[in-house]
């Protein structure tokens, strides 16, 4: 990978707090992993910024390298990898998501 | 070439010998498939880390021809 690609995602999640790599947007996600990542999130009211990597080539092969991780979607909170598809959709159905939110400091609407 | 449901699973028991698996055919085309694993070396790791051992035993094939792999990781007690 480039330095440049991974200055670049090092520069997104430094400046967001909350960052999804995903493929399409948030308004139009283009693979189903994505649009549940993208579902989680907006029912806990979570703004967050997406970063389509079916637009940008050199991202969506950097972003596995940095995450060490071979799928998209891929969730950041506050700079730390949260996880996946798999992983955020258990950690939304266990509560846990939310309570990372809370952790974490990040505005979202609790529904328990 | 989609990869048949019992190279999956016997490519996990390589890495992670005490691993259960159950894999489900979600579209029923070969294709789109769940995993459940449970083993007792997931003990004291993370999420994360209990996925990337089932990634690493899959030998990169996640996210290449394995698209359609759904995870879940579970530790085994005695």
């Amino acid at each position: 990978m480039n330095d440049h690609v991974s200055e670049s995602i090092q520069s997104t999640i430094d400046d967001n707090d909350v960052v999804l790599f995903m493929k399409g947007s948030k308004e139009m996600p283009q693979c189903g992993f994505s649009n549940a990542v993208v579902n989680a999130l907006s029912y806990l009211d979570v703004k967050f910024e997406d970063v389509d990597v079916l637009q940008n080539e050199e991202i969506r092969e950097g972003i596995k390298v940095f995450s060490d991780w071979p799928t998209i979607p891929q969730l950041y909170v506050k700079g730390e990898f949260i996880g996946g598809c798999d992983i955020v959709k258990e950690m939304f159905e266990t509560g846990e998501l939310s309570q990372l939110f809370t952790e974490k400091e990040i505005a979202h609407t609790k529904k328990d | 070439m989609p990869m048949e449901q019992k190279e999956i699973e016997s490519l996990i028991k390589v890495s992670i010998p005490d691993a259960e698996v159950t894999i489900t055919d979600l579209a029923g085309d070969n294709n789109h498939f769940s995993a459940h694993i449970t083993s007792s070396l997931f003990d004291g790791k993370t999420r994360i880390q209990q996925h990337k051992m089932v990634y690493d035993a899959l030998e990169g094939r996640m996210g290449g021809i394995l698209h359609a792999l759904s995870l879940k990781t579970t530790v085994k007690k005695d």
